[in-house]
């Protein structure tokens, strides 16, 4: 019979007279050996400020004793001294304040049209023979290899640079959107249509859901490409931002100002990425 | 209202999956429909519901549906299918959307569901939340929220427990004896067969043609009491089958 034995069938269980509990243990009896454990991430909170602290205390150290020739790397007082006359004349607000502009008008712009088509391509087969071979041909190419192109289109302005960084988020957006779409659990759409929702309903509460994992993900790539294609644009073509701060104080050797630089960057794709993992957190906490 | 499956066959590609399929489902009437796997089960299923067509014959309604049913044709699948991103209530909800029943209405479509379904405690919990059973208890509240008239079963309880399977079995003989629905009720399982069946319909394997159609004249709720004589007809329907689900254990699938 392929079924268990209806209830009625089974004996009835006697819950009154406990079981015998005493057990007689040979002397010879030891514990089984422990082969567990292991493999799993623990959390130590402390160890990453403590490397860091370590790093920051060899680089002064090196740097005072001359260990560390100034002409390789900066002491970390001449990063902090870069720091205070960014701060002080006012150019970290000018670099800064251009090239965020820039990256995120890029990145927005980029985002949004990459998953109005992603979600074109996922939801119209015709858009997917249209658009995915065009797709595919473009998403390879440097973008920045298309800088001059856009500096003719758009002139040497902030067009060319927004460009650049847009085109250079649309695509991955693109690809991850339709993937997220293609994702979708087929099975929750039947269910849409087996209860008679409409087609906006299936795509807004159920593709458009199913598939936000997938373009927040790529979310987090695109807006690490944003910031490479960023400074690449403004090393190129560009009088201010932090590109252009890097590349200048390279090519004066002052290297407390090209570390400085660099922090700032640094401290745009962390921030950037803190973001991206709340708005996770806000949009995706039906997940675990 | 009354389904009517005339002459039913289908084919996919190549693969033959039903042959002359035709039976009927009465309004207040539970339908097992059994057979060895592959042998078009939830292919017939789909076609019930409208989601597929058959290659030759008909799927006819003949009446019409109970006032008031939103979704005449309603599906409980196997897999429970409740959008993870919605809370209990928020799945149930889902399907009223549609129809315009918001606010204060839903909300007492909502309440009166999951109490049915014992889940008014779970209202706002996260399908990831619930146990399997759970879940289908879920989707069950969300298809009783429709008011169908004939409910379609993909193996609800294949992916269940054996224990939280007798469970279920004796929910659904509550919600139907309270207020009778028509269902098609497949399963590989001949107990479910046998406990939830008004009629049996025995497939033969791929492709399916209706071996037997057996008739199982004892009301839902005696059933648990009368376990004997339905092993006896549980037996009976597994020497029927027993050639054929083996045969069809052996066949090297093309999938
Ligand atoms: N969409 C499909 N395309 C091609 N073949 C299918 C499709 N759906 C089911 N089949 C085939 O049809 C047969 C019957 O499938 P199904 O109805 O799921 O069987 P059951 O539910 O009885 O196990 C199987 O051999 C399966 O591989
Ligand atoms: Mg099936």
């Amino acid at each position: 019979m392929p079924d268990s034995t209806p209830p009625e069938a089974r004996p009835e269980a006697r819950p009154d007279t406990a079981p015998d509990t005493v057990i007689d243990i040979p002397t010879d009896a030891r514990p089984v050996p422990f082969r567990g454990g292991g493999f799993r991430p623990r959390r130590h909170p402390f160890l990453a400020p403590l490397v860091l602290l370590i790093l920051l205390g060899l680089w002064q150290l090196g740097s005072s004793s001359g260990f560390i020739s100034p002409i390789a790397m900066p002491a970390p007082k001449d990063v902090l001294i870069a720091f205070r006359d960014l701060i002080t004349t006012g150019t970290l607000w000018t670099n800064l304040s251009i090239s965020l502009y820039r990256l995120l008008t890029g990145w927005l712009l980029g985002a949004a049209l990459g998953i109005t088509v992603g979600l074109m391509i996922g939801l119209f087969s015709q858009a997917r023979s249209a658009a995915l071979p065009i797709v595919s041909a473009l998403f390879p190419v440097p973008k920045i290899a298309l800088l001059p192109l856009f500096i003719i289109w758009f002139g040497i302005g902030e067009g060319s640079k927004v460009a650049t960084i847009l085109f250079g988020t649309f695509f991955p957006t693109v690809i991850s959107t339709y993937a997220g779409v293609d994702a979708v659990d087929r099975g929750l759409i039947r269910m849409g249509q087996s209860f008679g929702l409409k087609w906006t309903s299936i795509v807004r509460k159920i593709i458009i859901p199913g598939a936000m994992p997938g373009i927040l993900s790529g979310f987090r790539i695109s807006f690490s490409i944003a910031i490479v294609l960023l400074v690449a644009a403004e090393m190129i073509g560009a009088q201010h931002g932090i590109g252009a701060y890097i590349l200048m104080a390279g090519a004066i050797f002052n290297l407390g100002e090209l570390f400085a630089g660099v922090i700032i960057l640094s401290a745009i794709g962390l921030v950037g990425s803190w973001l991206i993992g709340k708005a996770e957190k806000r949009l995706l906490d039906w997940r675990a | 209202m009354r389904i009517i499956l005339d002459r039913i066959s289908h084919s996919y590609a190549d693969t033959e999956v039903l042959r002359d399929v035709s039976f009927d489902l009465r309004a207040g009437e539970i339908v097992s429909i059994i057979g060895p796997s592959g042998c078009g089960k939830s292919t017939l299923l789909r076609m019930i519901g409208g989601l597929e067509q058959p290659t030759a014959g008909r799927v006819l309604i003949s009446g019409a549906a109970p006032e008031g049913s939103l979704n005449p044709l309603t599906y409980i699948f196997q897999d429970f299918a409740l959008l993870p991103w919605r809370t209990v209530q928020g799945n149930v909800s889902l399907v009223l959307e549609d129809h315009g029943i918001r606010g204060a209405a839903a909300r007492e479509v909502i309440a009166d569901v999951l109490a049915r379904t014992k889940l008014s405690d779970f209202r706002h919990a996260w399908p990831r939340q619930l146990s399997g059973g759970m879940k289908q208890r879920v989707a069950i509240a969300r298809a009783l929220a429709v008011r169908p008239a004939v409910m379609l079963m993909d193996e609800p309880l294949s992916a269940l427990d054996s224990q939280t399977r007798e469970l279920l079995m004796d929910d659904l003989v509550e919600l139907w004896t309270r207020t009778p629905f028509s269902a098609a009720y497949v399963t590989h399982n001949l107990a479910e067969a046998v406990r939830l069946g008004h009629r049996i319909v025995v497939l033969s394997r791929r492709p399916g043609r209706i071996r037997e159609v057996v008739a199982i004249d004892m009301p839902l709720a005696e059933r648990p009491a009368r376990m004997a004589e339905l092993a006896t007809l549980q037996r009976g329907l597994w020497e029927m089958m027993r050639d054929e689900a083996a045969a069809a254990d052996r066949e090297l699938t093309h999938a």
